[in-house]
């Protein structure tokens, strides 16, 4: 095929963590694990892992302490209502800024 | 080797010629027997393609982009409405920069509802990113869906081969099937940029922000401006790329040396009459006669009509005295398309020919040689008693 000089610019990019921003501002409401319900905490066993399926960023390990990494995560909830045994709650960020800057003003 | 087929058939045999991988259509109005074709040729075994049926032209398109983002050979085809239900998936094509090749029997659009030629259909997507390439006869019509493969794989912008409903679509005329392996060594096989890969995943077209940014390995990533940028400079970089693809073509089959516009008479001519598709043959009837009384006047019939081809145009038409474009669709609520795209292309010349506009045969309306001689006569003879809008040729009869 001829050789001409077009640069063909598409937008596509490599599917990962980050490929769309830091969509972690987005965030209304965050997700919280009370681990004391989360199924792999509580038992200490690699088992359950609903919220990981279902996260659709892909932002939950698969530990027996799962962590959610709020960089990205937008706070859509799946998490909250796919888990069974109802440990993870959705928190205002309002809410919890308030609380952290009430704990940095004490400090 | 010579055929007698229909304009549909020169289309369906050009696409197996291509080898083409996917054909994906939707069978019923408006469509033609240019699919029905495919279908019997891949049935038959004589084209190794997948032919997907689907339930809309929108679904069709919107195959052929998968299928081509997949690294497939895609086509379909369409008409009038059917076009105008595809539009969004069309205008996705382009932004895409998915090498697809699609024929657009060339129709009138409803309401009212109307299955007979005339070019709003395709006029109507001329701003959506196509190469758009308008052809006036069989041999074009196989010729030029061959090139359109190349031409679309080169610079990665789907193209549309625009013929005539009824005038060349439905009539038979004699010619040329090239050689198979002579296409093949014309036409070797597709390769797309960015071909999905199990091995290697990408996201295609995601949400672009308005603003350029790193991606998730800090590479600097192209805005939605940039990319839009980038697809109307390699447009304008398809009109010369398009010389030279035609250029290959006649040192192979021996045919072809005007893919952008063909100039009839037009040598020193006093006036000249632009046109597209069949029309433009049609209208060199009427300048034999003109000649034969004495007046000086050609055809330019305008094959590329996107990109425009500006400085073509400008090099055919500054000279002469007047130009007249008789067309078969219009920009509503303004003037003929192709006109005003004439008279905007002239505007940089410091000496410009007067410009007429005509409107002409929409919905299949009969274009009578008396009417046409009569009308381009008027516009020679009196030109300067001419008001600046479109005149209608052949209304209420």
């Amino acid at each position: 095929m001829d050789d001409k000089k077009c640069i063909i610019m598409t937008s596509n990019s490599k599917s990962g963590p980050g490929d769309a921003g830091r969509t972690g501002s987005w965030r209304v409401e965050r997700p919280v694990i009370d681990l004391k319900k989360c199924t792999p905490a509580k038992r200490q066993k690699a088992s359950c892992y609903l919220c990981w399926l279902y996260c659709p960023d892909g932002v939950i390990s698969k530990e027996l302490e799962p962590q959610i990494n709020l960089e990205y995560c937008k706070g859509c909830g799946i998490c909250a209502q796919e888990c069974p045994t109802s440990a993870i709650e959705m928190v205002e960020e309002t809410r919890l800024i308030e609380e952290e800057r009430k704990i940095n003003e004490k400090n | 080797m010579k055929r007698i087929e229909s304009g549909n058939v020169a289309a369906a045999l050009g696409v197996k010629l291509a080898k083409t991988q996917v054909v994906a259509a939707y069978p019923i109005t408006p469509q033609t027997p240019l699919t029905e074709k495919l279908s019997e040729l891949i049935e038959a075994g004589e084209l190794e393609a997948e032919y997907i049926t689907v339930e809309s032209e929108h679904s069709a398109l919107a195959v052929c982009i998968g299928a081509a983002s997949a690294g497939a050979r895609a086509f379909t085809a369409t008409s009038a409405n059917g076009l105008l239900y595809m539009s969004e998936q069309v205008h996705w094509a382009a932004g895409a920069r998915l090498p697809l090749v699609m024929c657009v029997v060339n129709r009138g659009v409803g309401a009212p509802w109307t299955v007979w030629n005339d070019h709003q259909d395709s006029i109507s997507q001329r701003d959506a990113g196509w190469i758009q390439i308008y052809v006036n006869d069989h041999q074009e019509i196989i010729d030029t869906v061959i090139k359109a493969f190349r031409l679309a794989e080169t610079v990665s912008i789907p193209v549309m081969v625009c013929y005539d409903g009824y005038y060349l679509s439905h009539t038979h005329m004699p010619f040329d099937v090239p050689d198979e392996n002579k296409v093949d060594t014309f036409l070797p096989a597709y390769s797309y940029k960015h071909t999905l890969n199990p091995e290697s995943p990408e996201n295609l077209n995601t949400v672009t922000m308005p603003f350029a940014r790193p991606d998730r390995d800090g590479v600097n990533k192209p805005g939605y401006m940039d990319i839009r940028h980038n697809l109307q400079q390699e447009l304008r970089t398809s009109i010369p790329v398009f010389e030279e693809i035609d250029t290959a073509y006649k040192a192979i089959f021996g045919r072809g040396g005007s893919p952008i516009l063909s100039a009839y008479k037009c040598e020193g001519a006093d006036f000249i009459v632009a046109a597209m598709g069949s029309l433009s043959n049609r209208i060199k009837d009427i300048v034999d006669e003109l000649n034969l009384e004495g007046l000086k006047i050609g055809v330019l019939s305008v094959h590329l009509y996107r990109p425009f081809p500006q400085a073509q145009i400008i090099a055919a038409l500054q000279d002469a005295k007047g130009v007249i474009v008789i067309e078969k669709a219009l920009s509503y609520g303004n003037q003929g398309a192709l006109f005003g795209d004439i008279k905007a292309a002239l505007y940089p010349c410091i000496k410009r020919p007067f410009a007429h506009s005509y409107i002409i045969g929409l919905g299949g309306r009969e274009i009578k040689k008396a009417d046409l001689y009569d009308a381009i006569k008027e516009s020679c003879t009196t030109s300067e008693t001419f008001e600046d809008t479109s005149r209608w040729i052949g209304l209420n009869r």
